[in-house]
């Protein structure tokens, strides 16, 4: 346990310090969200009939760049070969760094949908649920994001490739997560059988990812 | 019984063998390819001139005998590509690999038929090519996944890795494919009308045809697969027999440069 809480620290400390695949992310957030009015047109009602699925795809995408991050470095250095070797069983190795790749980059942009539904014409007492849904339906995320990341790991052009292999895994996520913002927003509050399956559908990917992600690392480790 | 499964199982562990199984598919394939051709002939003879013309649909519904069909062999294609991958994954059958590598630009050719026919069909019926209901989305998806499959494939050069690799991605899909269908399916079920497209019987005089074009195309299906596998079983062959001359003759020109 001790040394997976040190990786946790170790991979928490460098993606801070390094800084740069968070930033990427929350400005591709807000440059996408500002595109969108452009392109249609700021009809407010309209917009904010559209809020949620747009809100949800934006953080799809921008969470979808920094994926290929994950093992990246770690493996261009060498660090992941070590890993193998070290006492920590790859599968604990893969959920310290969806963790890791969770509060750097899931939670800080969960945090800035309500202020990207702040363009998107949505009151500031909708904020909450929409927050709330991001940070549940964010680890699924992160931890089927591992799958694509070690699949694609040390390909040239594995970063173009990852979103082609991981999209088609998001939907679930994504048609959860519309529906318990839409459910709250438009549906006078009904929106608790969502929040639920949304919750369902993060922790089976918490429970069952880490063994496809660790397996496609052994392969393309040896 | 159990001599005859131990029967079926000497046959598999020898097909397993590449040899083998040259040996046997050079003697099957022109079989398969010749019932297919009849059972196309006599089903799109059938579908065409036999069959009665659907009452609400007319002439458009001869497109059930492509579009059906096709439906059924894009799902079957995965399944043979899942059963291939984890038959590489946990007994290592080099065969295995094969297998799965031939059957997804097969599997994505025949789902592009069905999502094409489909919309084509689609068109006259309900006014519109696309719709986003349940099975047109979930084909839609499967699609996605066989392009997946392929792009993966191809980015990895070392080819083990690669057949490995792709399986992995290819049983991941096989247990995500029902939880994004039944999201779907619970999406529609919530927020949109449920989709009144699927009528509630089938008569007979479509029945028959259906399945006689339902089995020729399964039998055209492992034709071309039987086919592929055999082409990449000389593509492996030849690119290691190349590799085997290359190595003989740097061999000999060390002797030679050894024995002045």
């Amino acid at each position: 346990m001790s040394s997976f809480l040190a990786l946790l620290k170790r991979d928490i400390h460098l993606s801070m310090k390094e800084g740069g695949t968070l930033g990427i992310a929350l400005g591709f957030n807000l440059i996408v969200v500002t595109l969108l009015p452009l392109g249609i047109g700021p009809d407010l009602n309209l917009l904010n009939q559209i809020a949620p699925g747009v809100l949800w795809i934006t953080l799809l995408l921008s969470l979808l760049l920094s994926l290929d991050r994950i093992f990246l470095t770690d493996y261009e250095e060498g660090t992941l070969e070590l890993m193998t070797l070290g006492p920590l069983p790859l599968e604990q190795v893969v959920i310290a760094k969806a963790i890791a790749h969770w509060l750097c980059v899931g939670v800080p942009l969960s945090f800035m949908t309500p202020v990207l539904g702040l363009l998107m014409n949505l009151s500031p007492g909708q904020f909450g649920i929409l927050t709330l849904a991001a940070l549940i339906g964010t680890p699924a995320l992160s931890f089927l994001g591992t799958i694509g990341a070690a699949l694609t790991l040390g390909l040239k052009r594995g970063g173009l490739l990852l979103p082609l292999l991981i999209l088609p895994f998001f939907i679930p996520t994504l048609i959860f997560g519309v529906s318990t913002t839409t459910g709250y927003l438009f549906a006078s509050g009904n929106y608790e059988s969502s929040l639920a399956l949304l919750a369902a559908i993060s922790i089976g990917s918490i429970v069952l990812a880490p063994f496809p992600a660790a397996w496609a690392l052994r392969v393309n480790l040896n | 019984m159990r001599n005859l499964l131990g029967r079926i199982n000497g046959w598999i562990d020898r097909l397993a063998n590449p040899s083998q199984f040259l040996k046997f598919s050079s003697k099957v394939l022109p079989w398969l390819g010749g019932l297919a051709l009849i059972g196309f002939s006599i089903g799109l003879y059938w579908a065409f001139f036999k069959t009665p013309l659907d009452e609400e649909m007319g002439q458009t519904v001869i497109i059930m005998f492509v579009h059906v069909p096709a439906a059924w062999i894009a799902q079957m294609a995965y399944a043979l590509i899942a059963v291939s991958s984890f038959g590489l994954l946990v007994w290592r059958h080099p065969l295995a690999d094969v297998s799965a590598k031939a059957a997804a630009p097969l599997g994505a050719v025949i789902t592009f038929l069905c999502l094409g026919t489909g919309s084509i069909w689609g068109r006259p019926d309900w006014g519109t090519y696309w719709q986003w209901d349940l099975r047109m989305t979930s084909v839609l998806v499967l699609f996605l996944l066989y392009l997946g499959l392929i792009a993966l494939r191809n980015a990895i050069e070392e080819e083990v890795q690669a057949g490995k690799i792709t399986a992995i991605l290819a049983l991941v899909g096989v247990i995500l494919l029902p939880v994004i269908k039944w999201s779907v399916e619970w999406q529609q079920s919530t927020l949109h009308q449920p989709a009144g497209i699927i009528r509630g019987y089938v008569s007979v005089e479509f029945l028959i045809p259906l399945f006689i074009m339902a089995f020729s195309y399964t039998l055209l299906f492992f034709y071309l697969h039987m086919k592929a596998m055999r082409a990449e079983i000389f593509r492996r062959r030849t690119i290691s027999q190349q590799r085997r001359q290359v190595r003989e003759f740097s061999s000999k020109e060390e002797q030679n440069l050894q024995t002045p």
